[in-house]
């Protein structure tokens, strides 16, 4: 970009980058998806991950959680933009690293192996509220709620284990306390 | 049981209850049931334009210079994807629209179907909001809505989808009544202590500047007027960005001229050295702003918009007031009036030096030029119109160029929705169309598109639109065969390898305009422009006047962004001194 020949000016400093949990209250409707996910990647703004259902079937409100990064100034953007859409009721933003929030992820693995990798796979999962929700004889699928980074450590850790198939959502959040937000 | 209307039936008496006077459209299967209603519904009255991009920009001219929305109308699939241009215009300009696109019938949607388009997918980046409208109870709500989000907030388009079995299913309409609430979006957040802080700032300042925008414009006529007051009383310089011109006298002693690539030398100066910078409803393009990290370096900036989004986006601001300009503005005089009665008297000794350089400044004449008496100078073709139309209460569109900076330099307006122009997209053929949407809002008034030839030519074709309702509209083309500013860019940035930038092929301008069943007029030289412009300002059709211009002329003065703002360079005069060397040469 330096030496090119452009019409435009070379970028300035770049600030530093926080990951950002956002929640989005959209009417569920034709699009709202769509309208949300493509001013993220119109405006070149990332996406973690995504999750996303309707939370209330009788004013048919969906939410939306979208993990993020970007500069403080970017994440302002974010929230402004979103905002402008008119489908759009209220927005959050959390800091990941913030204490008052609760984020779980979860994910399904699918291990085939002896009984004794299978159990060695699910006592491995044991701290992350591991459920086995479908045994045969060389297969377990286990289900397991947990941060996104401890998920990526389980799926490194069993691999050893005969772990042949993940599934994962993107992570929800919640408040801690008696307060909502509003 | 009340009497049940068809689609179509309905989309008209909402039209009707919205007031609207004029759509711009273009027929084609998916919209004939709409057509064929038009009929029935004498207060609406159709513009049929040659092509569906025209009907957006003629939609984008009516609005900008009537501050009621522009309503068109387009067939699906092709259709739809020509109106996107327009509409992409409107949205960064934040003109008002809406426009309705005809869809095949619920059943074929998704089936690759003659003539679909996923219109509501393709033009969701590009409107405020859109709608397709499956069921037919919904449309009645869903047309009113499309007016309230175009106009509310900060202005834009928004688009309604209509299948076709909608438009011939039939249901009930209820009348619209107007409601005072507006949907939360719009956005007075502002409280008084914003503007008791904003007044803080003023009178602490001594090298103060009122940097203004199209919001002023989009606020509404009393907008404009409050501006005044407000720079009045202040006695503070004010310079405005492309599109805010008109909303302050362009002949006023406290104006400096637009500011921003192409701006007044004393404009960006100002900008650059201010202690304070007051940004009324403008949106720190990067056309204005030039390098983010130079921009403006010891100056405390407050920032007035209605957009929330707007603030902190470019450039970060120390105060932000967001509000409707006319509503920010009243109550900063009232409170001035209230808190300083003496503002002006107290501050004229504090600003005085501040005034004394802007002076100095303002002595470099940097809109000046060499003149000629062999060729016709744009800018002298520019500055001859403005001397022999400006009696006259005259309406100005553009297309996107050289020539278009011109206008912006040497045209002085002193009223706002006068100006038309194509800033944020910066699409070329907006002018004609615009022009013709103008003079349907305003039949009476001289409506003058100042042209280049190049941009001219991709929406030639509404010269015909202008023909058929007979709308005098006057196609001022300063001729000089090249796309100017690619040429110039050329020149100062790529050696003057002239790649593709020259015409070899150009229409003979005045022929052109007989075969349209119009009038061209062709100037060639200085002495005869006169003469030849009021030919064409007393001639009561539609005119293509063929000016033909210097072809080496470049536009300045010009940032070029690679050098700090307050280093501009300037016209031919100056132009030794000062080249652009190699770091500047990436950033023009």
């Amino acid at each position: 970009m330096a030496n090119s020949k452009s019409a435009y000016s070379t970028p300035g400093k770049q600030g530093k980058f926080d990951t950002h949990i956002i929640v989005v209250w959209v009417d569920n409707e034709t699009g709202v998806l769509a309208r949300v996910v493509g001013l993220f990647s119109g405006r070149g703004y990332n996406i973690e991950s995504l999750a996303v259902a309707e939370i209330d079937p009788k004013l048919n409100i969906s939410r939306i959680t979208i993990v993020t990064t970007g500069t403080p100034q970017v994440i302002e953007q974010i929230k402004l933009q979103l905002k402008k859409l008119v489908p759009v009721h209220k927005v959050a933003d959390f800091k990941r690293e913030d204490k008052k929030v609760i984020f779980k992820e979860m994910a399904l693995f699918k291990v085939v192996g002896n009984s004794l990798k299978k159990e060695k796979a699910f006592k491995a999962c044991k701290k992350y509220n591991a459920v086995i929700l479908d045994k045969t004889k060389n297969s377990y699928v286990i289900q397991i709620t947990a941060l996104r980074r401890e998920i990526d450590t389980m799926t490194k850790n069993l691999k050893k284990f005969g772990l042949v198939s993940v599934s994962r959502t993107g992570a929800v959040a919640m408040t801690r306390g008696a307060e909502i937000f509003k | 049981m009340s009497k049940l209307y068809s689609g179509a039936e309905i989309l008209f008496k909402c039209l009707e209850d919205q007031g609207v006077e004029f759509i711009f459209g273009y027929p084609g299967g998916a919209v004939l049931p709409i057509y064929d209603e038009l009929k029935n519904f004498n207060s609406v009255k159709h513009i049929l334009v040659r092509h569906e991009q025209g009907a957006g920009h003629a939609a984008e001219g009516y609005a900008r210079s009537s501050g009621k929305p522009g309503v068109l109308l387009v067939t699906s699939g092709p259709g739809a994807t020509n109106a996107v241009t327009a509409l992409t215009d409107a949205y960064m300009d934040s003109v008002p629209l809406v426009c309705i696109s005809g869809q095949v019938p619920t059943h074929l949607i998704g089936t690759d179907a003659f003539q679909e388009a996923d219109t509501t997918g393709i033009t969701r980046p590009c409107t405020k909001h859109n709608w397709l409208v499956k069921d037919i109870k919904d449309l009645g709500k869903t047309i009113h809505k499309a007016f309230e989000v175009a106009t509310t907030g900060r202005p834009g388009p928004v688009l309604v989808d209509i299948p076709k079995d909608v438009q011939f299913q039939k249901t009930n309409y209820t009348k619209f009544k107007k409601q005072k609430k507006i949907n939360g979006k719009i956005h007075n957040q502002f409280s008084q202590k914003d503007i008791n802080e904003l007044i803080k700032l003023m009178s602490k300042s001594s090298k103060p500047i009122f940097y203004t925008g199209g919001g002023v414009v989009n606020s509404g006529p009393r907008a404009s007027e409050l501006l005044r007051e407000l720079v009045n009383t202040t006695g503070f310089p004010i310079t405005t960005t492309l599109q805010g011109l008109g909303s302050y006298p362009g002949e006023d002693g406290q104006f400096l001229g637009m500011l921003g690539m192409h701006g007044s030398y004393e404009a960006n100066n100002a900008m650059h050295d201010c202690d304070l910078m007051i940004n009324i409803g403008a949106r720190f393009d990067d056309r204005i702003t030039g390098k983010i990290d130079e921009f403006s370096p010891n100056s405390k900036k407050v920032h007035i918009d209605i957009d929330p989004s707007s603030i902190n986006k470019n450039v970060k601001v120390d105060l932000p007031i967001v509000g409707d300009v006319a509503e920010v503005i009243t109550s900063t005089i009232k409170t001035i009036k209230k808190v300083k009665p003496n503002f002006a008297k107290s501050n004229k000794q504090k600003i005085s030096k501040w005034w004394e350089k802007i002076q100095k400044w303002r002595s470099v004449n940097s809109f000046d030029f060499i003149n000629s008496t062999e060729t016709i100078k744009p800018q002298y073709a520019v500055q001859r119109l403005y001397e022999l139309t400006k009696h006259k209460d005259t309406y100005i569109t553009t297309e996107v160029g050289q020539h278009q900076m011109w206008a912006a330099q040497h045209y002085k307006f002193d009223k706002p929705n006068r100006w038309m122009t194509s800033g944020g997209l910066g699409t070329m053929g907006y002018g004609l169309p615009a022009a013709v949407g103008v003079q349907v809002a305003h039949p009476n008034k001289l409506v003058v598109d100042i042209a280049g030839e190049a941009s001219v030519l991709m929406t030639m074709q509404e010269i015909s639109t202008a023909v058929q309702y007979s709308l005098p509209i006057k196609i001022f083309i300063l001729n000089n065969e090249y796309m100017g500013m690619v040429r110039q860019w050329q020149e100062l940035l790529h050696d003057k390898n002239y790649s593709e930038s020259y015409t070899a092929a150009l229409p003979d301008f005045v022929k052109l305009a007989e075969a349209y069943g119009c009038v061209g007029i062709r100037a060639t030289k200085p002495d005869e422009l006169d003469d030849k412009i009021i030919e064409m300002i007393n001639t009561d059709r539609p005119v293509i006047f063929d000016c033909l211009v210097d072809k080496q002329e470049n536009c300045f003065p010009m940032i070029p962004s690679g050098k700090p703002h307050n280093q501009m360079l300037l016209g031919p005069k100056d132009q030794k001194k000062n080249k652009i060397t190699g770091k500047g040469k990436t950033l023009v």
